[in-house]
């Protein structure tokens, strides 16, 4: 795969990559994912995306190469690789926040590495491809179990324990009332994974009728259409007794439609880091004394949200890219008993050739898309 | 005015109050207590940085690791030099990166022709899938660019015709 420009990508032959630091493996790939978050590099949203760059950080393989340090893998293990590139040692992994490593990234320290995520993300390439370069491998990258199906380790490189931490991150409770704002993927597992907590009930808010009617059924959930709505915060205000939910959850990001300023400001003239509709709408629908929970992706700069709300009602915003490896060991287990079915998601198989078919369907949200795969040549065979 | 080191355990009631059950971020962050010793960390063997590696002001030096591909070239990579001379809390430095990831895509194209490679727009777009699944939105994005080029010849033409009288 290789990003040109905005809403352009292709796939081209490029040179294979090669271990450059003793703890590298280099991973064949048989699967990888396209995320909601590759998106926001293939509208041209995130700063330093450079041409050339091979995007994707949800992918599996095979471990073809190792380097003369990596001592745990071996060549020929089957392993899934975290979407966060992490030390194991640095303060901040010793804390188990693997997804904020200061050994992964030179351009930014607000963010760890992260593959195929811009230079802003440490400029590594991605998954989307045939082979990829896997620095610190005996920290992420974690051997499937055999009786694991490839598809349902594939997700829990990224779209499972982001979900899974939105819900960890919101405190919820055994009684609660969860308001997921998007149903992508990412919220559709959140609705899955909420459950999983104790909530008594659990409510997706979007505007695609699809994905709607998919959640209602995967999660299983309460799902609304905000088109059909006058006023969001109203809604749900009023569905809560009119306190408000005790968890929003934002699992949206910067490209949120609902509002037409925001989307101006955030998606047209760039003068925000993105749209904030459903940060706006988590902060303003949550009770007092609430967790607002955000795991959609934000640009750098800054955005306008109503943070004197935030004073004044005395929310707890947390937030934080996913800790993969944290999480991996409860999500195998979950996904082992059948609590959750991640595959369960997978709409379409594209060939890695076909990316910037893949790219658009996604984008476009065509043809009922909620979870595309590319499958490499090389998988294939 | 210089200021004066201050020995905060001489503060009368200093951490009376601290309480390490209170961790609001757990369970996202494992609370060790060594937040204080965080630059005490045996650091992996260091990646030789063999192209040109652009760091953040907000750190001393390069981490363990960092990506290789594409380090900054042509006119987007002078931008790019002079986007990481800001931190990373100054707005310049991220509307500077945007600028240089637009030169880029230029600076890409005219590579692409230097190569004997023309780019294969409708299929790099994924026009024809869209022509399949959403007709509609395929008609109406066509429309607005005709629109948009219409606009813009008819002012070039418009400006020529002026100028000609």
């Amino acid at each position: 795969m290789d990003y040109r420009g905005p809403y352009r990508v292709r796939a081209t032959e490029k040179p294979h990559p090669v271990i450059e630091h003793p703890e590298d493996c280099i991973v064949r790939v048989t699967r990888s994912c396209i995320c909601g978050s590759d998106l926001h590099l293939y509208h041209g949203l995130v700063p330093d995306t450079r041409v050339g760059s091979t995007f994707g950080h949800e992918f599996i393989g095979i471990v073809e190469e190792i380097g003369s340090e990596v001592q745990k893998l071996k060549v020929g293990d089957h392993v899934l690789v975290p979407f966060n590139i992490s030390c194991g040692r640095c303060a901040f992994c010793k804390q188990e926040l693997y997804g904020n490593c200061h050994e992964s990234n030179p351009e930014a320290t607000a963010v760890g590495g992260i593959f195929g995520y811009s230079h802003t993300a440490g400029g590594f390439n991605g998954g989307q491809a045939e082979y990829v370069r896997v620095p610190f491998a005996d920290v992420g990258p974690t051997v499937i179990p055999p009786d694991m199906d490839p598809d349902d380790a594939l997700l829990l490189t990224d779209v499972v324990p982001t979900a899974y931490q939105a819900c960890e991150m919101g405190g919820i409770k055994k009684g609660d009332t969860v308001v997921i704002f998007g149903a992508g993927p990412i919220g559709i597992m959140a609705a899955k994974c909420a459950w999983l907590f104790g909530p008594s009930r659990v409510i997706v808010i979007d505007h695609i009728d699809y994905r709607l009617e998919f959640v209602r059924n995967y999660a299983p959930c309460e799902a609304y259409s905000f088109k059909e709505m006058d006023d969001v915060v109203e809604f749900v205000k009023k569905t809560t007794d009119w306190f408000g939910a005790d968890v929003c959850i934002d699992a949206v990001g910067c490209e949120a439609s609902g509002d037409g300023w925001q989307t101006l400001t955030g998606r047209k003239l760039l003068i925000q880091a993105g749209s904030a509709t459903a940060l706006h709408w988590a902060i303003n629908s949550v009770k007092k004394g609430g967790i607002v929970s955000i795991v959609g992706v934000y640009g750098p700069t800054g955005n306008i949200i109503p943070i004197g709300n935030v004073v004044n009602k005395g929310i707890t915003i947390r937030a934080n890219q996913a800790s993969v490896k944290r999480l991996l060991p409860r999500l195998i287990e979950h996904v082992q008993s059948g609590r959750l079915n991640p595959k369960g998601i997978i709409t379409h198989r594209i060939p890695l050739e076909d990316v910037a078919d893949g790219y658009r369907i996604f984008s476009e949200k065509m043809d009922n898309c909620i979870k595309t795969v590319l499958i490499p040549p090389s998988a294939k065979r | 005015m210089k200021n004066k080191i201050i020995d905060a355990t001489k503060i009368i009631g200093w951490g009376v109050d601290a309480d390490p059950e209170n961790e609001p971020t757990y369970p996202i962050k494992k609370y060790t207590g060594d937040d204080h010793k965080r630059s005490q960390w045996t650091r992996p063997s260091l990646q030789p940085a063999k192209v040109e590696i652009l760091k953040s002001t907000e750190r001393p030096y390069l981490p363990a690791v960092f990506g290789t591909p594409y380090p900054p070239r042509a006119l987007s990579g002078v931008f790019r030099r002079l986007a990481f001379t800001f931190s990373e809390s100054m707005n310049r430095r991220w509307l500077l990166l945007i600028l240089a990831d637009r030169m880029d895509v230029v600076e890409g194209l005219i590579s692409d022709v230097l190569h004997a490679r023309f780019p294969n727009l409708v299929k790099e777009r994924g026009l024809g899938v869209m022509l399949k699944h959403k007709p509609g939105m395929f008609a109406r994005k066509v429309a607005i660019r005709l629109v948009i080029l219409g606009l813009i010849g008819g002012i070039v033409y418009y400006n020529k015709r002026k100028n000609n009288l």
